[in-house]
């Protein structure tokens, strides 16, 4: 068999129904396999579009994406997408052409050390050197990808070594001696951290994205509600415990609830599930939370202790744990009643201090009433993505997400540009839901091309374009923290979106009155094929609640 | 790593209690043998994840071990600027890395090779070849105006033998990096 029909063998193996990727020189027998490989291809217009798409995908569907580029810049074009899911966890195969291996180390044409260049950024890499390691590698790659702490894969192939003939026998053991993730959960920690629960007068339970990662948000539920625990999601974890909830103090961290920031602030004990302690969530970490102590549940060693010192580690997979959490904790029989003051202290928070803005009285449309809208037009039952900037932030706050995989946004890495391709590739993945992208002006054009994907594959992604004309969270900070000397963030009235939706095959509109807007969108999204709305929203609108960066939640302003 | 938090006999629990089990700075060197996977990269990956992280490699020795398929890593990392289970919890992250020892070094033999390349005519020949003995180091090459001195030991023997022949003129020195072995009956 040749080597490249042993890929798509081994895609299919893997439960692949659809790769997005871009032909070039270096994966041309790739891309010759792909004619009768009975595996889904789409074309993208970017290597950066496709590899966004593979973590929409991925991330709508908790399978692993993937992502296809030929060598040199279709590879380096990956490097963003590959950053991206690495900082967010999030399962993706990359598969690059190489040049021929007589070529490697010349500086061939469209040759770059793609290994090389993406080994900080990768949960792990393989350079094929022989035309019978591919099928191990590929099945060796999607289980890394996968397992643990997921995160993206890269296999490296030479034109020539896909060109060979090659025995293929599907693999079925992996061979990975130095990758044993942990997933059980010490059983005396656990017991350990019920018991600390139990003790607990002012607890927090603080989740993040792993919880999402493990589909373990029933279990989080089920925890949370044994007990009135206050529970409050990272911007990755949204969706991991439903909004709204009476347990829900909204999202922490730097655009966070003040709820939320200030209940960590004042916590006796922190349950952090699946989160990493970013610097967007602690502010300034000799201030963080300085009442808590730490119980930490995280598939990755690596990450208890980090930041911040972990009384009570816990290693495993969130979903495991949190059952096993479940079980000792109700095994302690504790009285919900001793909660009593310390919910009465947040509600005081939630009622002070409520997530809220000016609204306008004329047609003017507030960024924030933007979403409110998009919330009510949906029914608050899409996928999500986002952009990164004021209207990222914007989206967190106010489209309360009822259940885990339907926020898709870029939070380690902040991506500009990610949105418009991740919606594309969840839509791919969830063609039975509405995926909507909840873009900036600045952000959408850095994927934009990826419209004309969307209009020749006909993929129905609803694409609202949240629109300032400026760079706004830049001019934000400019404004707050750069005494008002805007630099460089105007953008003008360019381009003209709706016609640039006209020219790729999509439906162009322009919204610009409040007062018809959830109608409006309710009409976009019944609109068939993809659509760009371009939503004219207030120019300068500040977000808030805002703990200044390396500030404490304490100082929270807006 | 010591298990922080163990599950205590008394109850109620009380959280002040609890000790916080986190990246401490031990303040001593720490030796690390690591066991890797003999594949492309490999070294790449180590010395990326600490360049990237922020950490500072004293020595590396990288060699080949019984199986060939495998290779040992020595590294010497200073705990006083880095908190070391970070470190080796970054390291276990690496795919191709099988076994991380930190190697206790009072039950640890370590040694590192050195050649001396120093400055010596005539007079000051003998004196030198004095100090080499009492360091048990063996005189590898002599010319009219210099002296080449191989020393085996450790770290701390090494750089007491460089002091006292650096003012005799130390034209050059190459050290290898530290290796260790575990003492005992077990493996490292």
């Amino acid at each position: 068999m040749r080597a490249v029909d042993a890929v798509m063998e081994c895609l299919k193996a893997e439960g692949v129904d659809v790769v997005f990727g871009l032909p070039g020189g270096a994966n041309l027998p790739t891309y010759d396999a792909f004619v009768n490989g009975g595996i889904r291809h789409i074309l993208v217009r970017h290597e950066a579009g496709g590899g966004h798409a593979a973590q929409g995908y991925a991330k709508a569907t908790g399978k692993v994406g993937v992502a296809f580029a030929t060598s040199g810049p279709g590879a380096t074009n990956l490097i963003t997408p590959i950053c991206d899911a690495m900082m967010d966890s999030v399962p993706v195969v990359f598969i690059t052409g190489q040049v021929r291996t007589e070529l490697l180390g010349t500086d061939g044409f469209q040759e770059a050390d793609t290994l090389g260049i993406t080994i900080p950024i990768v949960k792990h890499s393989f350079m094929i050197q022989d035309p019978k390691e591919i099928p191990r590698a590929i099945h060796e790659a999607f289980y890394i990808a996968r397992s643990g702490r997921p995160g993206p894969v890269l296999v490296d192939i030479p034109q020539d070594l896909s060109r060979g003939e090659i025995e293929y026998e599907p693999v079925t053991d992996v061979r990975l001696p130095g990758y044993q993730p942990t997933t059980d959960g010490n059983q005396k920690q656990i017991r350990q951290a019920a018991k600390a629960l139990a003790a607990a007068i002012r607890p927090v339970i603080y989740a993040g994205g792993g919880v999402v990662n493990a589909n373990a948000s029933e279990e989080l539920v089920e925890f949370a509600t044994s007990d009135r625990f206050p529970v409050t999601c990272t911007l990755m974890g949204l969706g991991g415990f439903p909004a709204p909830h009476e347990q829900w103090l909204g999202m922490l961290g730097m655009h966070g609830t003040r709820a939320a920031n200030y209940a960590m602030d004042e916590a006796d004990l922190i349950c952090a599930v699946g989160a990493r302690f970013d610097d967007r969530i602690t502010g300034k970490l000799s201030e963080f939370a300085p009442k808590a102590k730490f119980i930490h549940i995280d598939v990755d060693p690596a990450e208890i202790s980090k930041n911040v010192p972990a009384h009570i580690p816990i290693v495993g997979d969130a979903k495991l744990v949190l059952a096993k959490l479940l079980i000792e904790y109700r095994a302690l029989g504790v009285d919900p009643a001793r909660l009593g003051a310390w919910w009465e202290r947040i509600e005081g928070w939630r009622e002070k201090y409520p997530l809220g803005f000016q609204d306008s009285t004329d047609k003017e449309i507030k960024p924030q009433y933007m979403i409110q809208a998009l919330y009510e037009a949906t029914g608050g039952e899409a996928i999500v993505t986002s952009d990164v900037g004021q209207h990222q932030m914007w989206a967190a706050q106010y489209y309360d997400f009822p259940a885990p995989r339907r926020w898709i946004n870029s939070g380690g890495l902040g991506t500009m540009g990610f949105g418009l391709p991740a919606a594309m590739g969840a839509a791919v993945g969830c063609p039975e839901r509405l995926v909507c992208c909840i873009a900036g002006d600045g952000s959408v054009q850095m994927n934009a091309q990826e419209l004309a994907t969307c209009a020749q594959n006909e993929i129905p992604i609803k694409v609202f374009i949240m629109n300032n004309g400026y760079l706004g969270m830049v001019r934000q900070w400019q404004e707050l923290f750069w005494d008002g000397k805007y630099s460089q963030v105007d953008t003008g009235k360019f381009p003209d979106f709706v016609k640039l939706a006209e020219a790729y095959g999509a439906t162009g509109m322009r919204f610009e009155d409040k007062t018809t807007l959830v109608e409006d969108m309710k009409r976009a999204i019944a609109t068939e094929g993809p659509v760009v709305v371009d939503v004219r929203v207030t120019r300068e609108e500040n977000t808030y609640p805002m703990i200044p960066a390396g500030q404490a939640a304490r100082e929270m302003v807006g | 790593m010591s298990v922080m938090g163990e599950p205590g006999t008394k109850e109620p629990l009380s959280l002040e209690e609890l000790q916080a089990s986190t990246g401490l700075r031990t303040g001593r060197k720490h030796v690390l043998s690591i066991l890797v996977e003999n594949k492309s990269g490999v070294l790449t990956r180590i010395a990326g994840l600490f360049a990237r992280r922020g950490f500072n490699i004293d020595t590396l020795t990288v060699g080949p071990t019984d199986d060939e398929q495998i290779s040992r890593v020595t590294l010497t990392v200073d705990g006083a600027l880095h908190p070391i289970d970070q470190v080796t919890k970054q390291l276990h992250k690496l795919i191709n890395v099988l076994k991380i020892r930190d190697l206790e070094p009072g039950d640890t033999v370590t040694r590192e090779l050195a050649l001396f390349k120093v400055s010596a005519d005539g007079a000051q020949r003998g004196e030198l070849m004095q100090i080499a003995e009492i360091f048990r180091g063996k005189v590898v090459d002599v010319t009219k105006r210099s002296v080449i001195v191989e020393v085996t030991g450790t770290t701390e023997k090494i750089e007491a033998f460089e002091s006292m022949v650096r003012p005799f003129g130390l034209i050059e020195m190459m050290r290898t990096g530290e290796i260790a072995i575990s003492r005992g009956r077990s493996e490292t």
